[in-house]
C-alpha cells in the first residue's frame, strides 16, 4: 500500500463508505479483539526462533555434546555436578560478582556526581556534555583496544605519564581485575550520568524553591529531597549496569583474554573458553545456563526494588 | 515530551546558592569537572594522535610527530589485509549491511508490536514486552553456542544472514521497547478522531499515528544500529572470513602481523569507532530516552 506519510491532510469527510451512520467504520468485535494478536505474530515468531535456541542450549546442559563427541547421549545433572564442583567456576562466579559490585558502585557515585556538577550549568559543563557520552557510544571492544595501547608497559602512554617506567604492569596478576574495571568505569559512568542529569532536570522545583525559604542547607536538600526523588532514575541505571556487568564480555576479553591466570576470567569469558576455546558444548552451555539463573533472579529482584522506590518517589514528590 | 531545557536553571540556582560569584566551592566544582573529561576525552585524543603518527614516531610517547594520514590508506589497503588476513574496508562494509538489515528488520517486525502492546491492554502483553527485555540482559553466549551448532547445519555460519537474524537479539528489544514508549504517549483520541471521519484502522495508523513517532522510529533505528555496529561476541563466533565485522577487524591488529603496528591500530579503531559517534551525537536528544529503553523520558 503506497503510504502517503507526508501530512496531517485533513481526512475526507466526504466518504462515508461502509461506516454507518455514525461514521464510525463498523468492525466486527471479534476482529477488534484479534487486532493486537495479529500485530504481533511476527514479533512473536521471532521470539520463538531465538526461545528454540536457547532451550537448544538447555537441552545442551544435560548431554555429553562436545566437538569430539557428535553423538551425544543422556547424562543427567552430571555437567552441573562438574560445574559446580568445580574451583573454577566459583572462582569466576566470584570475579564477576566483585566485578560487578565494584563497577556499578565506582559509576554510580561518579555517575551521580557528575550529573549533579553538569547541573550547575556553567560554562565547563555546557562545553563539555555533548562530549560525555561519547566512550559509552564506543564499541567495547574498541575502547579495550585503546585501552590495551594506553596499558602498554613500554610504548603505553600511562606509565610515561605517571612516570610509572617500564617495568609497571597494569595487566599483571594483581591490577588486571582493577584495570579492566577502570575501563568499564570509563565506558559507563557516562551512562549512569546521563540518566541521572535526565532525572534532576526533570524534578519539580517548588519543592526546593520552599526549602530554600526555609533556610535549609545545600546538603539537607540535597539528602532529604533531591535524593529520594532521584532515586528512581539513579535505581534504573544500577539495574542496567549490574546486570550488563554480570555477563561482560567485550572489554576484559580484548584485555586480558581472562588472565593472568584466571584473575580475570568472568562467567562469561569462563564459558567461552570452555564452549569455543574447548569445544566442549555442554559443558559451556551449563555455565551458561548458571549465569542465566543468575541474571534472571537478580533482574526479578531489582526489578521489584524499582516498583518500590518508585512508589516512594511519588510519596517524596508530592 | 522532549523537553531539552527544564528547571534546572532555577534548580542550579537553589543547589548552589551565589554561583555566579566564585566562591572556593565553586572553583573545586569546575576542577571536579573538568578532571572528568580529561580523563574521559584523553583516550580519544591520544587515539586520534596516534592514528595520525607515522612509523617511526608511534613508539614514542613524546608529542613529537608529523602527521599523516597515510595510516587509514595502509588499514584499508592489501597490507593491511596481509598483516591481519582480515579486509578491513570489506569488513566495513558488511558491518554496514548487517546493521542495515538487522534494524529493517525490527522495524518491520517491532513497530506493529510495539503499536500494539503501547495502544491496547491484551492478554499476554506484558509478557511479550518481558521477553523482549530479557534477551537484553540474557547472557549472550547462552544462544550463541546451540546456534554455532545451528548455524552450521543450516550454512548460515559465516554468512550476513545469520549475522541479521542473530542480532536480532540487540536489535529488537531495543526497538519495540523504545517505541512503545513513543505509541504510549500518543494520545489514542488523534487515531479516534480520524476513524470517526471514516478511516480504516490501518489508515488511522499510517496517516496519523506513524508520522507522529517518527522522531522515535529515527532515533530507535539509529541506537538500534550503533549497538548492532559495536557488538562484538556474536560475529566473533558466528563468523569466519567471509562476513567479519568491523569490531572484530578492529581486534586483529593486536595479535598476529599488526601486532607491532600501534598507529594501524589505533588508526583501525578510530575507523570502527567514528559511525557510532556520529550518529551518537545526530540522535543526542533522543539518547536517554533510548538507553533506557523509555524508563526515562528526558
Amino acid at each position: 500500500m503506497a503510504t502517503t506519510v507526508g501530512g496531517r491532510t485533513p481526512p475526507q469527510q466526504s466518504s462515508p463508505g461502509r461506516a454507518g451512520g455514525a461514521g464510525v467504520p463498523r468492525v466486527p468485535a471479534w476482529r477488534r479483539k484479534l487486532r493486537p494478536y495479529l500485530l504481533s505474530v511476527p514479533a512473536v515468531a521471532l521470539i520463538i526462533g531465538i526461545l528454540y535456541a536457547f532451550f537448544y542450549g538447555v537441552y545442551y546442559t544435560v548431554l555429553n555434546y562436545a566437538a569430539t563427541n557428535p553423538n551425544p547421549s543422556f547424562v543427567g545433572f552430571e555437567n552441573y555436578a562438574s560445574v559446580l564442583g568445580d574451583a573454577l567456576f566459583w572462582r569466576s562466579a566470584g570475579v564477576t560478582l566483585l566485578y560487578a559490585v565494584a563497577a556499578t558502585g565506582i559509576e554510580t557515585v561518579l555517575g551521580v556526581a557528575i550529573a549533579l556538577l553538569l547541573n550547575r550549568s556553567t560554562l565547563i559543563g555546557k562545553t563539555f556534555e555533548r562530549l560525555l557520552i561519547l566512550p559509552l557510544m564506543i564499541a567495547p571492544v574498541i575502547a579495550g583496544v585503546i585501552w590495551k595501547l594506553m596499558f602498554n608497559p613500554q610504548f603505553g602512554v600511562l606509565n610515561h605519564v605517571f612516570g610509572l617506567g617500564s617495568t609497571f604492569d597494569w595487566l599483571s596478576k594483581d591490577r588486571a581485575l582493577w584495570s579492566t574495571i577502570l575501563v568499564d568505569v570509563w565506558i559507563y559512568t557516562p551512562f549512569v550520568a546521563i540518566l541521572v542529569l535526565a532525572g534532576i532536570r526533570s524534578l519539580p522545583k517548588e519543592p526546593f524553591e520552599a526549602s530554600d525559604v526555609d533556610g535549609a542547607s545545600w546538603f539537607y536538600m540535597f539528602r532529604r529531597l533531591m535524593l529520594p526523588m532521584m532515586w528512581p532514575y539513579i535505581l534504573v541505571a544500577v539495574i542496567f549496569r549490574f546486570m550488563d556487568c554480570l555477563k561482560v564480555f567485550d572489554a576484559v576479553f580484548v584485555l586480558t583474554a581472562g588472565g593472568p591466570g584466571v584473575t580475570t576470567t568472568t562467567l562469561q569469558i569462563g564459558a567461552f573458553e570452555d564452549s569455543i576455546t574447548n569445544l566442549n558444548y555442554s559443558r559451556g552451555s551449563t555455565y551458561m545456563f548458571l549465569l542465566w539463573i543468575i541474571v534472571f533472579i537478580t533482574a526479578r529482584y531489582l526489578v521489584s526494588v524499582l516498583g518500590k522506590a518508585q512508589r516512594r518517589a511519588a510519596g517524596a514528590g508530592a | 515530551m522532549l523537553r531539552e531545557r527544564g528547571p534546572e536553571v532555577a534548580l542550579a540556582r537553589e543547589l548552589t546558592p551565589g554561583q555566579k560569584r566564585v566562591t572556593p566551592a565553586s572553583v573545586v566544582a569546575d576542577l571536579a569537572i573538568l578532571a572528568w573529561f580529561v580523563f574521559s576525552l584523553f583516550p580519544l585524543v591520544w587515539m586520534v594522535l596516534l592514528a595520525l603518527k607515522n612509523d617511526a614516531d608511534q613508539t614514542s610517547t613524546y608529542f613529537r610527530f608529523s602527521p599523516t594520514t597515510a595510516n587509514f590508506g595502509t588499514v584499508l589497503s592489501q597490507r593491511g589485509q596481509d598483516l591481519t588476513s582480515v579486509d578491513f574496508g570489506q569488513a566495513m562494509l558488511t558491518s554496514v549491511l548487517n546493521c542495515a538489515g538487522a534494524v529493517l528488520v525490527s522495524l518491520v517486525v517491532g513497530i506493529p508490536a510495539a503499536y500494539a502492546a503501547g495502544r491496547w491492554k491484551f492478554k499476554g502483553s506484558e509478557d511479550l514486552m518481558f521477553q523482549m527485555l530479557s534477551f537484553r540482559f540474557a547472557p549472550e553466549l547462552m544462544v550463541i553456542v546451540p546456534l554455532f551448532v545451528i548455524y552450521n547445519t543450516l550454512g548460515v555460519f559465516d554468512t550476513k544472514l545469520g549475522m541479521v537474524w542473530v542480532l536480532q537479539l540487540v536489535t529488537m528489544p531495543l526497538v519495540v521497547w523504545i517505541l512503545r514508549s513513543y505509541f504510549q504517549d500518543l494520545s489514542p483520541e488523534l487515531e479516534q478522531a480520524a476513524l470517526l471521519d471514516g478511516y480504516t484502522r490501518r489508515r488511522a495508523f499510517l496517516t496519523v499515528a506513524l508520522p507522529l513517532v517518527r522522531p522515535g522510529i529515527a532515533a530507535a533505528a539509529l541506537l538500534a544500529f550503533i549497538f548492532a555496529w559495536n557488538n562484538y561476541l556474536f560475529p566473533l563466533i558466528l563468523t569466519d572470513s567471509a562476513a567479519t565485522t568491523v569490531t572484530v577487524a578492529v581486534t586483529k591488529y593486536l595479535g598476529g602481523g599488526g601486532q607491532a603496528y600501534y598507529n594501524l591500530t589505533a588508526a583501525a579503531a578510530l575507523l570502527g569507532a567514528l559511525p557510532p559517534l556520529v550518529l551518537a551525537l545526530t540522535i543526542q536528544r533522543y539518547l536517554v530516552r533510548g538507553l533506557s529503553f523509555g524508563a526515562v523520558k528526558a
